[in-house]
């Protein structure tokens, strides 16, 4: 590798969804199906340079009591093929699909990001994730289900056997067949297309567990990863980094990308203002309840959000909630929130909204722009996925406010260098096979 | 409407295959030049057995380069996950507002099963029934959701409607869904639903649930017969078989001049190859062919594949087609801007909407 005399900065969009954080009460808040939409959030990113645009997955929707989950925003598009529409209308952007290694196989699975690669010239990424997931296997025809210890084993022979496959044709475009033969795939034959592009579609590993942090640093590209303070960034980078040597890895082959939010004012005060405005329309009084219920497991309907907390505990391994990941240990969870809202002197609503966190980066272009580059050179990251609130627009302030000023300080690129998404990551074309 | 025997409006389509091509722009100028025709829609096909991309990917990138035309690409059934390819076809809907079709596929032999691994080849018999419950259980899903599902009321803080929505509960021969989808219901309902029903196992499965069923003949004896039939299968199976179009579907070789017409309708029938029934000949012969067996109500149009891909489809847009258009015979401009509108069906009803809203 060649050394680099700044490090710089990587930036992705995520296209706000399936979440709570997601505000669609606001009256900027478009159709989260049109494809009109991802065309103007996509559009956004790449005219701020992004590296690329992300798209997640669910599988199932989610319920609550036995039944639908009807207050946050529900309904997506299927990934890949809103990626290769936005292929015709974009570029350069990289273009991310989260796709499940539980419920595919990967024949299907490269074919389609090979195709996607194929067809936006070199800018397909995949976001592997699995499911041990009984919920969400009522929906797939395959066994599916997996313990959680087996997750990673299969992520990782799924994402070697794609490769496998994007490897197998000719230098030169003959094909020539494979066979793979492991733990969880025995398959053979010869695969349908060319080597793409990029040789190989990035490879992206969400996700924070020891097992999460092994996975990345054997097989992907980049890792999303949650966003904490400097010294936490600090620390896991260099935990994730260090273990990529045991791989044949350098540091320099994974990218550091924490999820975060943004948001922006013409003053901190102001900032701040429009920062808990959001944080309040993402906790609707009937989202606080859920929240609650979420947690206590029990039906909580009778409560006023502006009332105090239950206080009774939580129920053990309560099923009121499908298809969203968990918290951890609810008992302290609760046990936290009524001390907190004891010592503040708060209501149901105000609790989950105090405890549902801050904003990644609050404060003027000029402070956001100094924080973000901050975390970046000092190797807290390598750069940021931002998830917006609204839907399409959310991202159009940072890019005509914070991108500039990130160029100014040299610390984000002027123009895309190259056309693939590999080159914008500064990653290294992978091996092929002779 | 067309009946047995009177008849409706033409219907064409032109196949975007091209061996070899992986990348988007051949793809992206055959479409656009099959739209300047007016055409209903084009098709992709699409294997595990042979070298090609991803054909509902290929059309999926072709949908924002083009704006009226219908975008049919070959989904296979046999070793994919009904759930994905539905929420697929529906997102092909969503990306090109409504001009989504899927040709219905299996896949039949023991090299494509030993690509998964997961189960062997089996009986075609068998392999069709499973692809009428993945076109049946498709259905399902895009109406898992009711258009109105969405409501975003403010006031009481619910974005859907859950009553709007449906678990499906489907349990077929080979696999189980619970529902709903993930995805809305597609701007036209249900995407349009197409099947090859030239084999004589395939027609039950395309007399009902099919939208378009495509059959290749060499007569119009035999392309009436089959139209005939499934006419008579969708009518038994409780369907209006006026919502069932039929197309013949057609090799063509528009060379030129160096081939003598060959006997038949129009002065050049098609005759059988080991590749299915060949038309070679000139654009005014072909366009005399389409004429007659329309008028004569043989069929309600055509499937038309070029053997030359570049040459041929562009003598056919630009020398049958517009022959046709001259004669008054086929549209000159898109009236609609949905594939169903195209083939003058209507956005189906939704199978949950009546049952009075429980899930």
């Amino acid at each position: 590798m060649t050394a680099r005399p700044r490090k710089e900065i990587h930036l992705a969009a995520y296209f706000p969804g399936v979440n709570n954080t997601t505000v669609w009460a606001d009256p900027e808040s478009r159709s989260q199906i049109e494809f009109s939409s991802f065309e103007h959030l996509a559009r956004t990113a790449e005219r701020g340079l992004f590296d690329f645009f992300f798209l997640a997955e669910g599988l199932r929707l989610r319920e609550h009591k036995g039944r639908i989950h009807d207050l946050d925003v529900a309904g997506r598009p299927e990934s890949i093929t809103v990626l290769n529409a936005l292929a015709a209308v974009t570029e350069r952007l990289g273009l991310a699909a989260t796709v499940n290694a539980t419920f595919n196989e990967p024949y299907e699975v490269a074919r389609r990001f090979a195709t996607l690669d194929h067809l936006s010239g070199g800018r397909a990424a995949w976001n592997v994730v699995t499911s041990s997931d009984a919920f969400t296997r009522e929906n797939f025809r395959r066994g599916g289900f997996l313990d959680r210890a087996d997750r990673y084993t299969r992520a990782g022979e799924f994402v070697a056997t794609a490769r496998e496959l994007w490897n197998s044709w000719t230098p030169d475009g003959v094909p020539r067949p494979f066979a793979h033969r492991g733990h969880h795939f025995d398959i053979a034959g010869e695969f349908t297309l060319p080597r793409s592009p990029q040789g190989h579609p990035v490879v992206i590993q969400a996700g924070d567990s020891e097992e999460g942090r092994e996975f990345a640093a054997s097989t992907a590209d980049v890792i999303f990863t949650r966003h904490g303070s400097l010294e936490a960034g600090r620390s896991f980078y260099a935990d994730v980094k260090r273990r990529l040597a045991k791989y044949g890895r350098t540091p320099d082959e994974l990218r550091i990308m924490p999820g975060v939010t943004v948001v922006l004012g013409d003053s901190p005060a102001e900032a701040q203002e429009k920062a808990a405005e959001i944080r309040r329309q993402q906790v609707s009084p009937q989202n606080a309840i859920l929240t609650l219920e979420q947690i206590w497991g029990v039906d909580l309907s009778s409560y006023d959000p502006d009332g105090p907390l239950p206080e009774t505990d939580p129920v053990a391994d309560s099923t009121i909630t499908q298809g969203r990941t968990r918290r951890g240990d609810n008992v302290a969870i609760a046990e936290k929130w009524r001390a907190l809202s004891k010592e503040k002197g708060l209501s149901i609503r105000e609790t989950v909204i105090e405890a549902s966190g801050r904003q990644s980066f609050v404060g003027t272009p000029e402070a956001v722009a100094a924080e973000l580059h901050a975390f970046v050179r000092h190797d807290a990251a390598d750069g940021f996925i931002l998830v917006p609130h609204l839907t399409p627009g959310g991202l159009d302030e940072f890019v005509d406010r914070v991108v500039p000023l990130l160029q100014e300080r040299g610390a984000f690129r002027t123009e895309y260098e190259g056309t693939t998404l590999r080159s914008h990551l500064g990653l290294p074309a992978p091996a092929g096979k002779e | 409407m067309p009946s047995s025997h009177g008849r409706g409006l033409l219907h064409l389509a032109a196949a975007l295959d091209q061996p070899s091509v992986f990348d988007a722009e051949p793809y992206v100028e055959a479409a656009r030049l099959a739209e300047r025709g007016g055409l209903d829609f084009v098709t992709l096909d699409d294997t595990f057995a042979r070298p090609g991309p991803d054909a509902l990917a290929v059309l999926s990138r072709v949908a924002p380069a083009t704006r009226r035309v219908g975008l049919v690409p070959t989904v296979t059934t046999t070793h994919t996950e009904p759930f994905h390819v539905q929420a697929a076809v529906a997102t092909l809907d969503w990306v090109s507002r409504g001009r989504a079709g899927w040709r219905v596929e299996v896949s039949s032999t023991e090299g494509e099963a030993r690509l998964f691994g997961r189960r062997h080849a089996a009986p075609l018999d068998a392999l069709w029934q499973e692809a009428g419950e993945v076109a049946d259980v498709a259905a399902k899903l895009w109406d898992s959701w009711e258009d109105d599902a969405e409501i975003r009321d403010v006031a009481s803080g619910r974005f859907l409607d859950r009553d709007k929505l449906h678990h499906v509960d489907f349990t077929g021969s080979a696999f189980s869904v619970r529902g709903p989808s993930i995805v809305p219901r597609p701007p036209q309902g249900h995407p349009v639903r197409v099947v090859d029903a030239t084999e004589g196992h395939v027609r039950h499965t395309a007399a009902r649930y099919a939208d378009v069923a495509l059959v290749s003949a060499t007569s119009a004896a035999q392309a009436r017969a089959v139209r005939e039939q499934l006419r008579s299968l969708a009518a038994e199976s409780g369907r209006d078989p006026d919502t069932l179009r039929v197309l013949v579907s057609l090799l063509v070789d528009l060379g030129g001049g160096e081939h003598a017409a060959e006997p038949g309708h129009g002065g050049g029938g098609p005759r059988q190859t080991p590749q299915g029934p060949l038309y070679r000949g000139g654009p005014v012969d072909l366009a005399e062919l389409i004429a007659t067996w329309h008028t004569d109500g043989t069929t309600d149009g055509f499937h038309l594949r070029p053997v030359e891909p570049r040459r041929d489809l562009e003598r056919l847009v630009n020398g049958t087609v517009a022959l046709l258009q001259h004669r008054g015979l086929f549209r000159t401009f898109y009236p609609g801007s949905t594939l169903r509108g195209h083939l003058g069906l209507a956005k189906p009803a939704n199978q949950y909407a009546q049952a009075g809203g429980t899930s």
